[in-house]
């Protein structure tokens, strides 16, 4: 027989595993990444041994982290960036400095010296952004006021590793390679990297949108996807080419194609690659797991691992404390910004390299921070099972889940601005509701005012079915996030089809969507309070209240049978744009024929 | 067939006249059935498609109750809106006094037929000199019949139950049942 190339083999052993291992994770309530972890320390090594060349994986995986990093700066359009600079620099800073300054200090009492201590703090203050903005969506908690702070923390966190990574050299004892470099070459380096940033942010400016139209006019869907891909891994390579992060230039490339129309189009493309990959680097990751080191000294390592996760889950606290994030999200916030992240593999290996660490202090760190990895999705398991049970029933101002079936025929998922107009109109007219909110600080200040709101994510299924879902009437979805909107959509149609549901759209898209899922009762958020203004502008402008009303109901009638009209053409975007123009011609022509026919009817009229 | 209730919830008749009205229209009669207040709710009426409607038919039934000596407020919005100048009057021009020939702008409705259906709170002898409504019942009706007829149209002879509120079961069931009869048989009762 002859033999198949090796990387078909490992390839082969590569999916095996983690076809095996994540779904055992997830039935067993670990979640994926864990499973992942598992799978990489059973192939490798010190597992099954099946697999033996771990770094050259890791470093191919690596690009699994770009890939998301480029997806989370695709979902971040400049102007959010921008408004979220506060938290992210503030409480980045915070916790970045706070942790490294705490660890630095335990690690030096303990004897360690000060420049190896540096480099580790400071590692081991970064925390793994894949497992945590992973498990943040996992558990919806991404639109809440602990995701966003995850999320502001988690990036400032991939932006601070380059400072960093660029500080180790400066440590390291031995730098004579820079001083051969001399000053020149130092200052040409310099100028090297402040123009391949200057030329990414131009070229994504100017340059990408019309090269992306170019290709989508081609009609070619893979390659389209390979131009995706393209561009992230040449962006990537070019960072490095300049001793850059490949993942914070992605993640720039991201940004600069937020607003785009091709935004979409670019996720669906990359997110299956991002998921295979980042699979990838956590299976390498858990090959990468020295448990020689472990065998040879459990004890230091266990104290490293519970030491540094420690002084984070202190630090972290206290911050979340600081930042207002709700006292139910606390514990699940700290936990997943305590473990160590991806960047400290990376930390760890530069600081081999220039001599600061031994290779056996690098294995060490290195394989605490893999632990803690596999260590947080069990805390969390625990906080999950132990703690946060417990806290919903200690007092009886804590946030209460529903623990017992409701019966109401209204169930109103969401109660922010939206919801609860709708719901105060029902209980004006006697009728009750049972109410689900996930955003804890709502909760409670509706509380205040006397309302019975539950906390709990209408996502979940046996919520839904506690609120009273397979006897109620109607469901009321009114949260503003449309992944989760449809989400419920999806659940209600499929489990509860009893339901009538009554459905809240931010925009045209979700509203396209919401029809595909049968919604037929689907309010745009904004429309109606937009044509009151409407009606404002034009009283101002002299028209009598009344005609201003006519016409904006005549507006919002036409408005209504463009959108049936337009329907059809959601996926066709030319068709749909063209039909949009017509439908609005058609109306501006027949008002400019009305109001002539008026002109002339007013001197004749009734009177003759 | 317009009819026009602002609370569907308190009618005894005008509810069973739309209902029988509705199942005539599912059965093989060509009868177009539309509920004003259920339709617009918000009184903006859609003023293209109503005139589309009436194109179409021969016949306008208005089933409502009597409130205040005349129809319901969005009855006569649907008027106000609906018959527009140039469309459903305003073909006698005003210099020649002549009528325009058929087709011609503001004919519309002309040879089409208006048959109110009402009902009324009070009692038929409520609408007499000596009584509270102190003027007989068709003393209201003028409004109607030349809105017809500045439209060219035919204005039929009203179907009216008054003292509604109050009606026997059976005297309920019988002006249904002639109802149903006079759509079922139009245009030949007209005639008869």
């Amino acid at each position: 027989m002859e033999h198949a190339p090796s990387w078909l083999i490992n390839s082969f052993i590569y999916l095996s595993a983690a076809v095996i291992a994540v779904p055992l994770s997830k039935a067993l309530g670990l979640g994926s990444i864990i499973g992942y972890l598992a799978a990489g320390i059973a192939i490798g090594p010190w597992g099954l041994g099946l697999v033996t060349e771990v770094q050259d994986i890791l470093h191919f995986a690596e690009f699994g982290v770009v890939l998301m990093l480029f997806l989370i700066g695709l979902e971040l359009e400049p102007k959010r960036l921008w408004s979220l600079r506060r938290p992210i620099f503030g409480w980045g800073t915070a916790q970045v400095v706070g942790c490294a300054v705490v660890i630095l200090l335990g690690a030096m009492a303990a004897g360690v010296p000060w420049r190896i201590a540096l480099v580790a703090a400071l590692g081991l203050a970064l925390s793994s952004t894949a497992i945590a903005l992973q498990v943040f969506g996992e558990r919806n908690l991404l639109p809440t006021r602990s995701g966003q702070a995850g999320f502001s923390i988690l990036l400032f966190q991939d932006v601070a590793a380059i400072p960093i990574l660029a500080l180790i050299p400066l440590l390291g004892s031995i730098s004579e390679q820079n001083e051969a470099l001399g000053y020149t070459a130092q200052a040409l380096q310099a100028l090297k990297t402040v123009a391949v940033i200057a030329g990414i942010v131009l070229g994504g400016r100017l340059l990408l949108r019309p090269l992306f139209r170019w290709i989508a006019r081609s009609k070619t869907p893979e390659i389209f996807t390979a131009a995706s891909l393209l561009l992230v891994v040449g962006i990537a390579s070019l960072m490095l080419s300049v001793g850059l992060s490949m993942a914070l230039g992605a993640f720039l490339a991201g940004v600069l194609l937020a607003e785009s129309e091709y935004r979409r189009e670019l996720e669906t493309d990359i997110e299956p690659f991002k998921g295979l990959l980042l699979g990838l680097f956590f299976i390498a990751v858990g090959m990468s797991v020295d448990f020689g080191v472990l065998r040879q000294s459990p004890g230091l390592m266990a104290l490293i691992v519970a030491g540094f996760l420690l002084a984070k889950l202190l630090v972290i606290y206290a911050i979340a404390k600081c930042m207002g994030v709700p006292f139910q999200e606390r514990p699940v916030f700290t936990v997943l910004l305590a473990q160590g992240g991806e960047f400290a593999f990376v930390v760890f290996q530069t600081a081999t390299a220039a001599h600061i660490f031994s290779n056996q202090t690098s294995s060490l760190l290195i394989g605490s921070v893999a632990v803690s990895m596999l260590v947080s999705p069990m805390l969390l398991l625990a906080i999950d099972k132990l703690l946060l049970p417990r806290l919903a029933q200690r007092g009886g101002n804590q946030l209460e889940e529903i623990a017992e079936q409701q019966e109401a025929p209204i169930i109103i998922a969401g109660f922010g601005r939206y919801g609860q107009i709708v719901g105060r109109t029902l209980q004006a007219q006697g009728l009750h509701a049972t109410v689900l909110d996930h955003d804890a600080d709502m909760v409670e200040a509706i509380r205040q005012f006397g309302f019975r709101v539950f906390y709990g994510d209408a996502t979940r299924l046996d919520l839904l079915r506690l609120s009273g879902a397979a006897t109620a009437k109607i469901l009321v979805v009114a949260v503003d996030d449309k992944v989760q909107s449809l989400k419920i959509v999806d659940i209600a149609r499929e489990h509860f089809p009893n339901l009538e549901i009554v459905a809240r759209a931010r925009d045209v898209p979700h509203w396209n969507e919401l029809r595909d899922r049968g919604v037929l009762r689907v309010e745009r958020e904004l429309f109606e309070s937009s044509l009151r203004s409407a009606r404002s502008v034009l009283e101002i402008l002299g028209y009598p209240p009344h005609e201003a009303r006519q016409q904006a109901m005549r507006f919002r009638q036409h408005n209504f049978a463009l959108f049936e009209q337009m329907y059809p053409h959601r996926k066709d975007r030319a068709k749909f744009i063209a039909v949009a123009t017509e439908g609005r011609q058609q109306l501006e022509e027949q008002m400019a024929q009305e109001r002539a026919q008026q002109a002339l009817r007013r001197p004749k009229g009734w009177g003759k | 067939m317009l009819a026009a209730h602002p609370n569907w919830r308190a009618s005894r008749v005008n509810q069973r006249l739309l209902a029988a009205a509705r199942t005539l229209a599912d059965g093989n009669l060509q009868l177009d059935v539309q509920d004003l207040y259920a339709n617009y709710p918000d009184y903006a009426i859609d003023v293209a498609a109503e005139q589309a409607r009436m194109e179409a038919a021969d016949l306008l039934v208005l089933v409502h109750p009597i409130q205040w000596y005349s129809m319901p407020a969005l009855q006569k919005l649907w008027f106000d809106e609906v018959l527009t100048y140039g469309w459903a009057f305003g073909a006698v021009s005003a210099e020649t006094e002549e009528a325009a020939p058929t087709g011609a702008p503001g004919t519309a409705l002309r040879g089409k037929a208006l048959w109110l259906v009402v009902t009324t709170g009070g009692q038929e002898d409520s609408y007499h000199p000596e009584s509270y409504n102190r003027y007989p019942f068709d003393a209201f009706l003028p409004p109607y019949a030349q809105t017809a007829a500045l439209c060219g149209m035919h204005f039929l002879p009203p179907l009216v139950l008054h003292g509604a509120h109050s009606a026997g079961k059976q005297e309920v069931l019988d002006h249904i049942d002639l109802f149903r009869q006079r759509l079922q048989t139009y245009p030949h009762w007209t005639t008869r």
